[in-house]
């Protein structure tokens, strides 16, 4: 896909995204509250990718939005266009995948009850080639490479068209080389599918390399938001991106250096 | 194979001459090596697992008819088959192999199905657990031979004892091993299935029951195990019929050779009904890297 912005590829396709909308969000464990007011406003087809150090709140608030866990206050509101289902699917850090099941029944998996419909089966054999792993269709996942895994989640993920992806840093596991090519495999089915996505991740470059928006999270409240003006594909190592980089790893890491930091 | 050997050795004894030596002690040392090539080939093959249990036999067989064992102590191995051929055409023996045999799979499948329901129900509720498990592992502590007496005066010697001897005897290697197979299913393939809004029956069939079959099969192996013990134990103090019976029978008229070969029976149907469970085991758990052929 050419460097067309992502909502015209989208509209191109009809608009599948799930809008989201988060007003005063509180998550608690016992005493340790983990999310503290927490408000944010996702449009339809958004790359959002969320950032912060371990333990800020990123994945409680992502669990949240996939429904995995449930709010200690607040409003978390998914709604999709007109006469869709707010559908939502998450993808985890490590695959997950059966591993009694043949290949193609783990993609099945993804199509929930819908998977003895008719054309079922095709559907799951299309997504498994768009991630390009149709010809390992009939292995056990026990002979797949990590990053073969994590395609054949994504597959699972993706194959009942959800309109909302949570990733919960997807790729952190993978090697150097996997993970950019997972990426650009992330971003070509985002933008030929055009499903909200929320990425948490540790790597800012990633954020970077994937999102429309990245948004820091520090001891549970949003505390930076910025647009990532970028036009696609991006170039990796690019001066634009690699200024935007240092800027909100200084946000990250910076107050310990320099306590004068303001959004 | 023998004979491939010593005419492959012919060349090499050949060359052994001219060099001086001893052309019959070289043969005799190129022959061992010949032998231990071909005995690590089978060893490798499939006869591998048979080859330990058939010495036994050739060297018991070879010290009986050198008179070292008296025929009293132990018959050699061709007088206890030519017992079992015997009993064979009288048709006791096949009575009492199925006889044997009909009763260890019924306290199997009875013992088995009540071990595997409550390992189940206890795995997959804290609730269940917490009202049957203490009293399980209080049970499974008595030695089930130890209830012999006791279950000779509650049922006499009819088969309804070696049912429950043997289906006692089965329940607890099954129960602890469904037990803690489903207690130890990945939680995060749980979690993954509920994502995918999977109900509680697509969860137990989909995730919960093949998480848990390799340690049920440990359980199962083990259980076969105990199933015999108990049977042999229950039918040689207490039963008019089988294998066991057969046995004690024999030796009130001192016919060691059925005695013998009573043993051996047992024997070969421990080992038939532990492979039957492996080949089992290798169809249901193919996906499971420690069975799959590299």
């Amino acid at each position: 896909m050419p460097a067309s912005s992502p909502s015209i590829a989208a509209r191109e396709h009809g608009p599948r995204g799930v809008a989201i909308r988060i007003a005063g969000l509180t998550r608690s464990f016992g005493d340790n509250q983990v999310l503290k007011g927490l408000d944010l406003t996702v449009p339809p087809g958004q790359f959002l990718a969320i950032v912060g150090r371990s333990g800020c709140g990123k994945s409680t608030l992502l669990r949240i939005l996939a429904g995995l866990d449930r709010p200690t206050g607040g409003d978390v509101a998914l709604t999709a266009e007109a006469g869709r289902v707010a559908s939502a699917r998450i993808m985890f850090q490590e695959p997950r995948l059966l591993p009694w099941a043949s290949v193609l029944a783990n993609v099945e998996v993804g199509l929930g009850s819908g998977r003895r419909a008719p054309g079922a089966r095709q559907q799951a054999l299309e997504t498994l080639s768009a991630v390009g792993l149709l010809q390992r269709a009939g292995e056990w996942p026990s002979v797949l490479s990590g990053g073969q895994k994590q395609r054949v989640a994504l597959a699972r993920a993706l194959v009942s068209r959800p309109g909302f992806l949570a990733l919960d840093e997807p790729l952190g596991a993978l090697d150097a080389l996997t993970r950019i090519e997972m990426q650009a495999l992330l971003e070509r089915v985002w933008l030929d599918q055009g499903f909200t996505a929320v990425l948490v991740t540790h790597d800012v470059g990633e954020a970077l390399a994937l999102a429309d928006r990245i948004l820091l999270i520090e001891d549970g409240r949003v505390t930076a938001d910025i647009g990532v003006d970028v036009p696609r594909p991006r170039r990796r190592g690019s001066v634009t991106l690699a200024r935007l980089e240092e800027d909100i790893l200084r946000r990250i890491v910076g107050p310990s250096v320099s306590p004068d930091y303001d959004i | 194979m023998t004979d491939l050997a010593s005419a492959g050795l012919r060349p090499a004894r050949a060359r052994a001459i001219p060099r001086g030596s001893d052309p019959g002690t070289a043969g005799d040392v190129r022959r061992g090596q010949a032998i231990l090539v071909v005995l690590a080939g089978a060893v490798r093959g499939r006869l591998g697992p048979w080859l330990v249990p058939l010495a036994l036999l050739a060297a018991w067989q070879a010290a009986a008819r050198a008179g070292l064992i008296a025929p009293s102590v132990l018959p050699a191995p061709t007088d206890v088959l030519a017992a079992g051929w015997k009993l064979i055409l009288n048709a006791q023996l096949l009575d009492n192999i199925a006889v044997s045999a009909r009763r260890a799979f019924s306290g199997f499948l009875v013992g088995g199905s009540l071990a595997f329901a409550l390992g189940l129900a206890n795995g997959l509720s804290r609730l269940s657990e917490r009202l049957t498990d203490t009293t399980i592992q209080m049970l499974r502590n008595i030695p089930n031979l130890a209830l012999i007496p006791l279950v000779i005066l509650w049922f006499g010697i009819e088969e309804d004892a070696k049912l429950f001897l043997t289906s006692l005897g089965v329940f607890f290697p099954i129960y602890i091993n469904t037990f803690h197979g489903v207690r130890t299913v990945d939680p995060q393939l749980v979690e993954m299935g509920r994502s995918y809004g999977m109900g509680r029956f697509d969860l137990f069939r989909r995730i919960i029951l093949p998480g848990a079959l390799p340690s049920i099969f440990v359980g199962v192996r083990y259980a076969l195990g105990i199933m015999w013990l108990t049977l042999i134990v229950a039918e040689t103090i207490a039963a008019n019929s089988g294998i066991g019976y057969m046995a004690m029978n024999a030796r009130e008229f001192m016919l060691v050779d059925v005695v013998v070969l009573a043993i051996l029976i047992y024997a070969l149907l421990g080992k038939l009904a532990d492979s039957a469970v492996r080949v089992l085991e290798r169809l249901c758990l193919a996906w499971h890297p420690a069975f799959q052929r590299s």
